[in-house]
């Protein structure tokens, strides 16, 4: 019984708090409305008579409002639910839209009629009823603002636009008075047009984000986690544009332009030895001759410190270019990360299972019929796995298995690991060798040994893993994460070891920097000796630049090292592709009209989009990126064009040659997951790109540092001779120790602080879903207990009802087919529908006969009192079947 | 719009874009849609808003729609009669509900409505056998049905009623990690 009096019972608590509202809105309204009707007499006939009309309307409106009053209320206040919204959108149908009785349309009509009749004479409205009329302006403009996320139908969201548009028209111009009424209009006009410049702004906004379209249409093919590698490749494409922004306008383009042009110096001149060769292809394709003596790289850059007409501090731009290319990087990564954790929220308990997995597992942007017969399929099988589990859900004989398997793989794992880094340290070492014996003596396989060898591990290895992870039996999901942890471990590795044997490289660099500094010394000793026995007045013969020795220059060797890791990188991912995946297509559809068996469904098939390996590749290209940019400013430029290419080609590859995976999941929140590693990656490239910078002096005869003891030097001199005096005083004395090391004391306690509220934050927040879920089980509990009480009572009164009927049924047989006819046809009058009860029972005892039906008819019919056919009987059928079968159980 | 015919008023498209998750140019391009799946019903001519609606049958066969399984009821829910004809009005509102851009209250509110077969504004049981059977193409057994069915109501039914509510649904489906990504 409880059961059924409960729903009409809370609602009627909810619809007395709503009926405080409006009641005194109407109060409001009528007053004001006793106002205009008395300024209404003071005017002219005509307009009378148009108030007549009016009145008139008002008058039918009211008493349509009375009718629907009830209602009304319970929509007034902001609660409203679907179930209501449905019923209204039924009701639209039948009654005008302008006259409807929906809440705000209604509430506004009334204003507007209101206004409508002040209109005539704005400055004889009082100021209480101007800053009512200034309230429902601003209520109409919050409205059209909001009104994109209304639940409603086109037609009234149209409808209430053009009204409170025109509404807002009117009534705008007329508040204010006098002299501000002038600044009012324009204000309001001035938001007008600004309103217009940011639609139309946004408009080009969107219009303006390239591949839309081409994702779109990947999106429908292969679900969201193919998309999400798009994604996530055009985010990256719109940081190298700025990083490649920076590099160009305030490195490049000023150092060509304004600076010392090629041929004048030594370090712009390509030596004598090379000069023969520095235009042939394989040495250009390697960044030698003429390439490397360019802005691409490092060693061309001059040392002066002011460039051109404008006085461009050329060796401070570089520097602070470098900077702000990391500093920039950060700010991006940790600010979309931070957007992503506050989108994603909560979600991680396991509290709803089934339900989650019934309304949200399907990918509503699937429209490929092959992607949705996957889909179907993995959401078939998830089910299944959850039900096994379920009814199984401790089953642990053969967890000792899958946890010697999962041992057993993450050693393989570690095997492949430790082999890989071991294969590339011996290889660098070999290609040093190598290296010092001359590399024309050497084949094109042992000259490109090293990046070979990394992009052949980086395509087999992950492979290698996949094999592994399939003994470990993991979630596609969790599968996903390790296999990017493993490939992420991979990579990284092989990136240091690179990384470790440069090193080894730079500081044979210096050694034999050393010894061509004293050689050139000697060099230049002996020519001047010669040249002042020759001549003792004339200045030193000039030598041209590319005679002049010099030294090896390791920043540049840096910079071409990872020029050229990215070009070796970028050709076998396209190699790849074209082998791997075209190929592969084409041979698997044109051989299958003459093999032994299928190959489309057998053996090779067609190949599916690897995201996790594509995602990685794309993450350690920009580490590379983060890590080289500084010796060689023309890695962004090339990112740029890699990432653009790769564009294309990737999108028209996934969708003329791969299939949609077998095991559709959505990329929910992994996204981040992508955007960590991603700042794990930039934290660890900017290491030693930071290690190299702070600690290795430049060399002496290249770069814009040379000269400098330290490049980080340039800061200080600027500070010393372009600031005035007090400034670098100032700076000195902020920089001391004594300044910095209670201000990082101070940030870290900040950051201490930060992180201890937040983590109570959490705590609160997971006590307080405890309570809720604990409540909500009390509630079950109790609806139950109740609904089980019911049911005894029921059961007492049958037998009760039983044994006074056995009494009865001698006496009175015929009576009591009577009764009983009576009591069909009048409970098929109420209901529309035959009872489903048993046809032997009869007299149902008053005291059982439950309270709920009562307290519910004439709520149900009040609140559908309007509602023309349609929802009536849908809406009844549920509730009036329950409570008799309640009633004869 | 330049030369081209027009299609809406200036005043149309801004009404359109305030009422609307879209731009100019993709309401345009809708009109584009909707004009296509019925050329000889709709006109390319909307300044003075005709009224005509595109049946059931012909808007559950646009590849944005052809695969879902909810396909019929997405658009009957769209729709003011409840049979799944759609006027251009309707057309523009689902597609806005269903962009990237909407709220997740917006997408919830919809979402019941499109779960709630029977339109009694309770996902009963009835309800989500068939939202199951669609989601799996009847492939489970009516046993696992059942015990899903059922598994499903007792984790979100706060109310014990032994159907979901609609404030029950939105307490689930904002809480879960897919929804809208």
């Amino acid at each position: 019984m409880k059961k059924g009096r409960r729903d009409p019972e809370a609602k009627g608590g909810e619809r007395e708090e709503e009926e405080e509202q409006p009641e005194m809105k109407r109060c409001k309204t009528a007053k004001r409305r006793k106002n205009i009707k008395n300024e209404n007499a003071r005017k002219m006939e005509e307009e009378e008579e148009e108030a007549e009309v009016r009145n008139a309307k008002r008058k039918k409106k009211h008493a349509k409002r009375e009718k629907g009053e009830r209602e009304e209320r319970e929509e007034d206040g902001g609660k409203r639910r679907v179930k209501e919204k449905a019923r209204e959108g039924r009701r639209r149908t039948h009654t005008r839209v302008e006259t409807s009785s929906e809440p705000e349309t209604s509430e506004e009509d009334e204003l507007e009629e209101e206004s409508e009749e002040s209109e005539v004479r704005p400055e004889s409205l009082s100021p209480e009823e101007l800053e009512m009329l200034k309230e429902a302006v601003y209520e109409r403009k919050k409205l059209v603002q909001g009104l994109r996320g209304k639940p409603w139908p086109m037609k009234e969201k149209l409808v209430t636009l053009r009204e409170s548009q025109e509404f807002v028209e009117k009534y705008e111009g007329a508040l204010g008075k006098g002299k501000g009424r002038k600044i009012y209009a324009y204000k309001v006009m001035m938001s007008k047009k600004w309103m217009k410049f940011q639609r139309d702004f946004e408009n080009f906004k969107t219009a303006c984000i390239p591949w839309e379209m081409k994702i779109k249409e990947i999106e429908s093919h292969f679900g969201s986690s193919v998309a999400s590698y798009f994604i996530f490749l055009r985010w990256m494409y719109g940081i190298n544009m700025i990083l490649f922004c920076l590099t160009f306008g305030l490195v490049m383009v000023p150092e060509a332009l304004m600076g010392r042009p090629y041929g004048t110096i030594p370090r712009k001149t390509v030596p004598r030895a090379e000069a023969a060769s520095a235009m042939d292809f394989a040495v250009l394709w390697d960044f030698g001759g003429y390439a490397q003596y360019s802005v691409l790289f490092y060693g061309y850059y001059n040392n002066q410190r002011a460039i051109g007409w404008l006085k461009f501090r050329m060796p401070l731009s570089y520097f602070l270019v470098g900077v702000g290319t990391v500093a920039y990087s950060y700010m991006v990564v940790i600010r979309t990360m931070a957007r992503n954790a506050n989108e994603s929220g909560v979600g991680d308990d396991n509290s709803f299972n089934f339900s989650w997995k019934m309304f949200t597992s399907w990918d509503y942007l699937i429209g490929n019929p092959e992607t949705a017969d996957n889909k179907f399929a993995s959401i078939t099988t998830s089910f299944k796995e959850a039900i096994l589990e379920e009814q199984e859900s401790c089953k642990d004989d053969n967890i000792h298995l899958t946890r010697f398997l999962r041992v057993l793989a993450n050693f393989l794992v570690l095997c492949c690991l430790a082999g890989s880094g071991y294969l590339i340290y011996f290889v660098v070492r070999r290609s040093q060798k190598f290296a010092l014996e001359g590399l024309e003596t050497h084949t094109w396989w042992e000259r490109n040994e090293v990046n070979m060898v990394m992009s052949l591990l980086g395509m087999f290895c992950p492979m290698l893993f996949d094999v592994i992870s399939a003994l470990e039996n993991y979630h596609p999901r969790v599968a996903l994460q390790w296999q990017l942890g493993r490939i992420f471990a991979l990579f990284l590795g092989n990136l240091y070891t690179f990384i470790i044997a440069l090193m080894d490289e730079i500081n044979l660099k210096r050694e034999e920097e050393k010894i061509i500094k004293f050689n050139i010394t000697m060099w230049e000793a002996s020519l001047y000796n010669a040249t002042g026995s020759e001549n003792s007045t004339a200045l030193p013969v000039t030598f041209h630049p590319a005679d002049v020795p010099r030294g090896p220059c390791w920043e540049t060797m840096v910079g071409q090292e990872f020029v050229r890791l990215i070009i070796s990188d970028t050709m076998t991912t396209y190699i790849t592709l074209l082998i791997g995946d075209f190929l592969r297509a084409v041979l698997v559809r044109f051989l299958n009209y003459c093999w032994c068996w299928d190959l489309e469904a057998g053996f090779p098939s067609y190949s599916e989009f690897d995201v996790s390996g594509n995602v990685l590749g794309l993450i350690f290209n920009q580490g590379m990126i983060w890590m080289g940019a500084f010796y060689a400013p023309c890695l962004p430029a090339l990112n740029v064009l890699r990432l653009h290419v790769s564009m294309y080609l990737q999108c028209w590859a996934v969708m003329c040659c791969n299939v949609p995976q077998e095991r559709v999941f959505k990329a929910s929140g992994s996204n981040n997951f992508y955007m960590a590693m991603l700042l794990v990656i930039l934290f660890l490239s900017t290491l030693p790109a930071i290690y190299t910078i702070v600690t290795i002096p430049p060399s002496f005869d290249c770069g814009p540092f040379s000269g400098k003891k330290r490049m980080f030097d340039v800061i200080q001199e600027t500070l010393e001779s372009d600031f005035p005096a007090w400034f670098s005083k100032v700076f000195s004395y902020a920089s001391n120790p004594g300044l910095v090391l209670p201000f990082i004391l101070l940030m870290v306690l900040a950051i201490y602080y930060l992180q201890s509220t937040s983590k109570s934050y959490k705590e609160a927040n997971v006590d307080l879903k405890k309570k809720l879920q604990t409540q909500n089980e009390e509630n079950k509990r109790k609806n139950k207990l109740a609904a089980l009480k019911a049911q005894t009572d029921l059961e007492e009164a049958r037998a009760a009802t039983q044994t006074a009927e056995q009494k009865n049924n001698n006496a009175s047989l015929q009576h009591q087919h009577a009764e009983e006819e009576e009591d069909l046809g009048s409970s098929q009058r109420k209901n529309g529908r035959p009872p489903p009860s048993v046809r032997h029972q009869d007299g149902r005892p008053p005291a059982t006969r439950a309270p709920a039906p009562r307290t519910l008819h004439p709520d149900t019919h009040r609140s559908l009192g309007y509602l023309p056919g349609g929802g009536f009987p849908q809406q009844r059928e549920p509730r009036m079947h329950r409570v008799p079968s309640l009633q004869r159980h | 719009m330049g030369n081209k015919q027009t299609i809406f008023t200036d005043e149309q498209l801004d009404a359109y874009q305030d009422c609307t998750f879209f731009t100019r140019k993709e309401i345009l391009r809708l009109h584009g849609r909707y004009h296509e799946l019925a050329p000889h019903l709709v006109p390319m001519d909307y300044t003075n808003e005709p009224d005509c609606k595109v049946p059931l049958a012909l808007i559950v066969n646009m590849p944005e729609l052809k695969e879902n399984p909810f396909r019929n009821r997405i658009v009957e829910s769209f729709s003011e009669d409840g049979m799944g004809n759609l006027s251009f009005n309707e057309f523009v509102d689902m597609f806005s509900v269903l962009s990237e851009m909407a709220p997740r209250e917006l997408k919830a509110i919809y979402a019941f409505k499109i779960y709630d077969f029977n339109v009694d504004n309770y996902l009963c049981k009835e309800d989500l056998e068939k939202t199951l059977n669609r989601l799996t193409k009847e492939e489970l057994t009516p046993e696992e049905v059942q015990l899903v069915c059922e598994k499903a109501i007792e984790e979100a039914d706060l109310d014990g009623d032994s159907k979901l509510s609609f404030a029950d649904f939105e307490n689930m489906i904002t809480r879960a990690p897919d929804f809208l990504r």
